[in-house]
């Protein structure tokens, strides 16, 4: 029965193997820290962190949740990206081939959207974890106001993924939800005091959010582009600092 | 572990760090494992949804925001568009940057209590509550015409006209306005000095302004349902 060790050496004890891994698996103390700091993935945890930051009662996990749905969302919309053009003659169509033509297309799109759902709401359990436990409270102020920036990015994420279907629940859900860009004080052509500026229909704050009066072909380019690359990229620099952050900031809050 | 404490011999340091593998990474990968497993399940089971191509000559009735937005979208019902979409969504934004530098409280750093800190946690959860409350009527409760329906009543485009609403005159709705944001921000100052003294103005102004806010639009929508009430202060260039 020495089968199985013996084939487990032949596999790790050659220089290809050990150019990949640069340690063993043997459970030392030492390893363990290895573990951690010698993977540029997992790096982003400390090598030993506080017991009750490892307690699912006090973290709720909702943070790591987010981050996780936020990779998931990134791979199924990268899949995504592969069907779907946003030109108003075909969004639709791509959708209706997701549904019924491409293999798991639908499974795909139904993994994504509720994804997005899934996200807005661990997200905001996050914020109440990090309020109910006051870890805003100094030295981490800074990281909460970068947590509510985030939190109104993932909330801007979802709504321009909410037009690209390009059906009547997306059009007429982003029509209302961009209706109130043109009642912007001072900026919205039906705003109070927009005559100050000399807001009209076409050129005022909702005209740059549509590039047109109504939802047309560039809204929907423009959605496509904040929320594929624009959102995404602002976001994931955002998270850096988050995490890094929390880091710096003397780790996971906990009782001082 | 032992740590020299400044001219005082050894004292005691706790030190209850754990090795991050595995006791942490470990969690992480089977809530990663558990929610992949949730969402592809849900996802197998629920399909999401997807209505006709647009029509931009037929509007949805009702047409609603999604569902995250729609606390917004159900304060339209008692505020003009540039407050309940631009002005009450901004608030809320500005407000929760603020509260780490308006609460100055330095108990309850790092682990749940109520006790050493009930004005922060009640404010910040009536809010949380307030927010979804909002939601779920605009998500569940709004049918055509953003008409009011119980969840076991059927939507229907048949239903009562509303009655009409009349503004409160000028004078009268900015003597109220003044005087609730007056009253709101002398009267706690004056009852809990202590309160006042520690915040400092410029925090107390801030606090009690967003958190008055607050509770002036719960009172706008008071004033809706039960007297009709449709502007406090009504003039031709901005209306509350």
């Amino acid at each position: 029965m020495k089968l199985i060790p013996d084939l487990i050496k032949k596999i790790t004890d050659n220089e290809i193997w050990k150019s990949v891994f640069r340690h063993g698996y043997t459970d030392t103390p030492r390893n363990r820290v290895l573990q951690i700091i010698s993977n540029v993935w997992l790096h982003l945890h400390p090598a030993k962190v506080r017991e009750h930051g490892t307690k699912i009662r006090f973290t709720w996990c909702m943070g790591g949740i987010t981050f996780f749905i936020f990779l998931f969302e990134t791979i199924t919309g990268i899949l995504l990206m592969f069907y779907y053009v946003p030109d108003v003659n075909r969004a639709y169509a791509d959708m209706v081939d997701l549904m019924y033509v491409v293999p798991f297309g639908r499974f795909l799109r139904n993994s994504h959207r509720w994804g997005a759902h899934a996200m807005v709401i661990t997200v905001s359990i996050h914020m109440l974890r990090v309020f109910l436990t006051g870890s805003y409270k100094p030295p981490r102020q800074f990281n909460w106001v970068l947590g509510v920036i985030l939190l109104v990015l993932t909330l801007l994420l979802s709504f321009t993924g909410y037009l690209l279907p390009w059906d009547q629940l997306g059009y007429w859900a982003i029509t209302v939800g961009t209706n109130m860009a043109r009642a912007t004080p001072l900026l919205g052509h039906e705003g109070p005091f927009a005559y100050i500026l000399g807001m009209r229909a076409d050129n005022d704050i909702r005209f740059a959010l549509l590039g047109g009066t109504t939802i047309g072909a560039p809204a929907l380019l423009r959605a496509y582009v904040w929320h594929c690359i624009a959102i995404p990229v602002i976001a994931s620099g955002l998270m850096m600092m988050h995490f890094w952050r929390v880091r710096k900031d003397g780790g996971i809050s906990g009782p001082l | 572990m032992e740590v020299r404490a400044e001219s005082k011999g050894l004292v005691e340091f706790k030190d209850d760090r754990v090795f991050t593998w595995p006791t942490l990474v470990a969690k992480e990968f089977l809530a990663a494992i558990f929610v992949t497993v949730g969402l592809l399940f849900y996802s197998y089971v629920v399909d999401a949804p997807l209505r006709e191509l647009s029509n931009p000559g037929q509007a949805e009735n009702p047409a609603k925001a999604p569902w995250y937005f729609l606390g917004l979208q159900e304060a339209l019902v008692y505020f003009d568009p540039w407050f309940a979409g631009v002005a009450l969504p901004s608030l809320i934004i500005v407000g929760l940057i603020l509260i780490p530098y308006l609460d100055i409280n330095p108990k309850g750093n790092g682990y749940y209590t109520f006790k050493e800190r009930k004005f922060a946690v009640s404010v910040f959860v009536l809010g949380y509550i307030y927010w979804y409350v909002l939601v779920y009527i605009g998500t569940a409760l709004r049918g055509p015409f953003w008409a009011f329906f119980w969840p076991w009543e059927k939507w229907t485009h048949d239903f009562p006209t509303p009655p009409p609403l009349h503004s409160m005159p000028l004078p009268l709705g900015i003597i109220l306005m003044m005087g609730f944001y007056f009253a709101g921000l002398v009267l706690p100052a004056m009852i809990n000095r202590d309160f006042f003294n520690k915040l400092g103005i410029v925090r107390y102004v801030l606090t009690m302004g967003l958190l008055l806010t607050m509770i002036g639009t719960v009172i706008k929508m008071v004033l809706r349902l039960s007297f009709s009430i449709k502007y406090i202060i009504a003039t031709p260039w901005i209306n509350i």
